[in-house]
């Protein structure tokens, strides 16, 4: 079995939540990446989200926009990120490793040449935040055909004929966009998350996770029990920004705040 | 005339390879029915009737085709005509894609108004039709762009147009671009983004080329009129590629007429310090849109040169990508300094002072002419006037102000 699916799988008989940790690849260099991948894990993060650094990240607020500028200073680059992936599986072989986003650089690796590397470097998914599955045709068959998932977005916006569509075709899970708007915004309505989350479980068997705005125990138990999961990322990437001062502390720490705030009643 | 030109773009919103719609999935919905909307208003007489009207009593269409005698005479070939898009109402042919798109955004109900810029003229032009309309509008610029276009700045403020000033990435045109795209994303519901050239994701380029090709058709006539022919050669600068779109689209199946862009050389091809990805470039994905693009092996967009801040960008329209692969248009490059020269010799020879992206194209005139026999014609498309860039060129010849 994939480690996407039975890491849902175990989740759904322990009748839990997926906490989905997102962290740019190289921000503020690779070894500390590696790092906080390991710290998140053993603090209960489920999945990893790893942003790939793009020159024009489209879709994020100033905070990811910061560390792919940071990233990017440090010159990483794709195939860094997948020697990055060698490394972690290393001592870990069960956690569900997915890589988040701008078509560009995967294209520049060419589609079926980073799929087959990136099968053998023990990814799990991709996520391509400007790849609507109109133009995913190259990359729909490279990712199947070397056992990736490929996750799908869908947004506040997206009307049900189009989330039939792309569940079609999606594998994983679905990230659903819980706002309109970059990463990193407030604004979270848990009314219309849920109407929209309950609109796609109707649609797909997939689990479906809720990102964009939550940030902190008080946001997690809002949008909790509407979904499979949550995503973090711009909280934990802020903490990146602050520098590498006890920074596997407060990782951990904020790790453990949304952990607790996902399993409590 | 044997082989007509596709319709294009394809249902697909593509052109060819190029073009399509590369944007994060909010967006979608959104260009679905921008396309939709705008294919049944492009039909409807009395938008037609609209739009044309706005462009004779508000633009000043017709823009005349100018004979530039002592500029042909002194380079010694062929006849070098001049359409006259720096006389349109603020100084350049971006007027004529935002008087349309601004209706379209009317009649899809939007009530406020967004905008990227590079050199300041899409940004004032839209500015412009913004307080026309009295909607609010919000332009996002570099801001190194805004340090070296500090007259349109202030043009744009006198508008009543609220100028963001973009500190990410380069600083310039494309992190103007991608700001735009982010506020977007974030307002979409109530705002209307009118992209000022022919890139962007589907329905963008054709919705640009469109607006814009009124000065090809006005071509038509006037060379009818002034030459009794076809020119032989059409040259235009080509930063994303709306002015020579424009003048291009109508003549696309007149084979027998040269296409010819010319984009920003910067300090040389040679030195990778440019802004030409027809010449220099690789195909990928950026800004909606898959195109010629200027990025490095790993694929990240490369940093661009040129001395005009509406040239200064690493993509350019997809059209232009496709028209390059199957020959139709050449692109060529001229650089800084060739661009410079153009741009005193027009101002001293013809008293016309074009803008620096312009003076790229004038450049090639300067190349071509001479080599051509004297029956011949060239129509170079004076995209915009020049006083937006005398601070810059002052500068360069090191004058203070
Ligand atoms: C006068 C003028 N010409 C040309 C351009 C380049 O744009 P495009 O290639 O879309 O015509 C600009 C852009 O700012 C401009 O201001």
């Amino acid at each position: 079995m994939k480690r996407i699916e039975s890491t849902f799988d175990n989740l759904r008989k322990q009748k839990k939540k997926a906490l989905v940790a997102y962290l740019v690849v190289g921000d503020p260099d690779l070894e500390t990446t590696l790092d906080l991948m390991e710290v998140m894990v053993s603090k209960g993060a489920d999945i990893l989200e790893l942003g790939i650094s793009f020159s024009d990240p489209m879709a994020e607020g100033p905070t990811i926009q910061h560390a792919h500028e940071r990233a990017l200073e440090n010159k990483t680059t794709l195939s860094d990120a997948l020697d990055l992936v060698i490394q972690f599986r290393k001592k870990d072989s069960t956690t569900p490793i997915v890589f988040m986003g701008y078509m560009n650089p995967f294209e520049a690796m060419g589609a079926e040449n980073f799929c087959s590397r990136a099968y053998k470097s023990g990814l799990d998914g991709i996520l391509l935040v400007d790849m609507p599955p109109e133009e995913s045709r190259n990359f729909t068959r490279a990712a199947s055909t070397n056992s990736l998932d490929l996750i799908r977005l869908i947004a506040p916006t997206t009307d049900e004929k189009r989330i039939k569509n792309i569940c079609t075709d999606a594998s994983g899970y679905i990230y659903y966009i819980s706002v309109k708007g970059v990463t990193g915004s407030n604004k979270i309505d848990p009314v219309e998350v849920k109407s929209k989350v309950n609109t796609i479980q109707s649609m797909t068997d997939l689990p479906v996770v809720v990102g964009f705005g939550i940030k902190d125990a008080d946001s997690v138990t809002s949008v909790r029990d509407l979904s499979d999961g949550i995503v973090v990322g711009s909280a934990l990437v802020s903490l990146i920004a602050e520098g590498k001062n006890q920074l596997s502390d407060k990782i951990s720490n904020k790790i453990e705040e949304l952990s607790s705030a996902l399993l409590s009643e | 005339m044997t082989e007509e030109h596709p319709i294009l773009p394809d249902s697909d919103g593509k052109y060819g390879l190029y073009g399509g719609r590369y944007v994060p999935e909010t967006l979608i919905p959104a260009l679905e029915e921008l396309d939709k909307q705008y294919q049944l208003i492009k039909q409807d007489k009395n938008f037609q009737n609209e739009v044309s009207n706005d462009l004779k009593a508000y633009v000043g269409r017709p823009s005349p085709l100018y004979f530039a005698k002592r500029w042909t005479k002194q380079l010694g070939g062929a006849k070098v005509f001049l359409k006259r898009e720096d006389l349109n109402h603020t100084g350049a042919h971006k007027i004529n894609n935002t008087v349309g798109q601004i209706l379209l955004a009317k009649h899809m109900g939007k009530k406020r108004i967004i905008a990227e810029t590079g050199a300041g003229q899409h940004g004032v032009a839209t500015a412009t039709v913004a307080a026309r309309h009295g909607l609010p509008c919000v332009v996002y610029m570099g801001e190194e762009d805004i340090n070296r276009q500090s007259l349109n700045v202030f043009r744009m403020k006198l508008l009543g147009a609220e100028v963001v000033s973009v500190t990410s990435g380069t600083k310039t045109l494309k992190d103007a671009m991608n700001e735009a795209m982010r506020d977007w994303v974030t307002n979409v519901d109530d705002t209307y983004y009118i992209i000022g050239s022919v890139a962007g994701p589907h329905p963008y380029p054709e919705i640009v080329r469109d607006f814009n090709s009124v000065v090809g058709e006005e071509l038509i006539t006037q060379s009818k009129q002034e030459f009794n022919k076809d020119p032989e050669v059409l040259i235009a600068c080509v930063g994303g590629g709306s002015n020579a779109m424009g003048l291009f689209y109508p003549f696309i199946n007149a084979k027998n007429v040269r296409l010819i862009g010319v984009e920003a050389g910067g300090l040389g091809l040679e030195t990778g310090k440019h802004a030409a990805p027809l010449n220099d470039g690789k195909e990928g994905i950026l800004h909606g849109m898959r195109t010629y693009l200027m990025q490095d092996e790993s694929g990240q967009i490369k940093e661009t040169h040129s001395v005009s801040a509406g040239l200064d960008y690493p993509g350019v329209g997809p059209e232009h990508a496709w028209l390059k692969d199957i020959g139709r248009a050449e692109y060529v490059v001229a650089d800084d300094e060739e661009a410079l020269e153009a741009f005193k010799e027009l101002t001293l020879i013809e008293g016309i002072m074009p803008a620096l992206e312009t003076a790229h194209a004038l450049a090639h005139v300067k190349k071509m002419a001479p080599l051509m026999n004297k029956d011949e014609v060239i129509v170079v498309n004076v995209s915009g006037r020049g006083d937006k860039d005398i601070n810059t060129v002052a500068e360069i010849e090191g004058i203070n102000l």
